[in-house]
């Protein structure tokens, strides 16, 4: 056997669990996972690395459409998986997908492009950032289905090789 | 079939009806609108996002 140096691929699950603190962690009620949110963003907004929480400014308008956007449904934790023997990949993907409007609630977004997932449970604190191609919705519904939650496909992925 | 449009439900038989599919190496866009006339009163999106859009690479370091 062999020692080889790598971040060990448990520890980057853990990231996303707030199972390790360098730092001063905020103080927690309870151990339940936090509750997320997705909101949308006009293409003309400027959402990006730099946002380090949820902003109105540049998000969507719309009739049946809350500021702050919709709770994203988080059913499975994260997971980390060995992918070789010196590299992982820590990972996570809501579990169902993000949907504004419905028939009987329908929005209208005027050109948008961008839909920011922040922390409503820690002062709205950003996480990620998600760009598509810019969209308009008139009088419907805006579905966004998550991609597979998989080492290579997942919404988000923290990795090492 | 009745639609939610600009102007209240209305039957999908007196409206013009558009699909379309975007796909790239991110995501598929299937949008389908209504016309009525000249006039769009309904447009509706479903996007599959089809990889991760962001990652980050953690590092130890070497010695």
């Amino acid at each position: 056997m062999a020692n080889t140096q790598s971040m060990c691929t448990s520890f980057l699950g853990e990231l996303m669990t707030a199972t390790h603190n360098f730092g001063t962690a905020p103080t927690r009620g309870s151990s339940a996972a936090d509750t997320f949110k997705a909101a949308l963003y006009l293409a003309s907004a400027t959402i990006n690395a730099s946002t380090t929480a949820y902003t109105s400014t540049g998000e969507v308008t719309s009739t049946n459409y809350t500021a702050g956007g919709v709770n994203v449904t988080n059913a499975n934790p994260p997971t980390s998986t060995n992918t070789s023997a010196t590299a992982g990949t820590g990972y996570w993907t809501p579990s169902a997908s993000i949907v504004y409007g419905s028939s009987g609630s329908p929005v209208t977004f005027a050109s948008f492009d961008c839909v920011l997932i922040y922390n409503s449970s820690q002062s709205n604190k950003s996480v990620s950032v998600h760009t598509f191609t810019a969209q308009t919705v008139t009088s419907g519904t805006f579905t966004l289905t998550m991609p597979s939650n998989t080492t290579s496909t997942a919404l988000l992925r923290l990795v090492t090789t | 079939m009745l639609v939610m449009t600009t102007k209240g439900e209305m039957d999908d038989a007196l409206l013009e009806k558009k699909t379309g599919t975007i796909d790239n190496e991110n995501e598929t866009i299937n949008w389908i609108e209504y016309w009525l006339e000249d006039e769009l009163v309904h447009r509706s999106v479903d996007m599959v996002l089809k990889k991760y859009t962001v990652s980050g690479l953690p590092v130890a370091a070497s010695f």
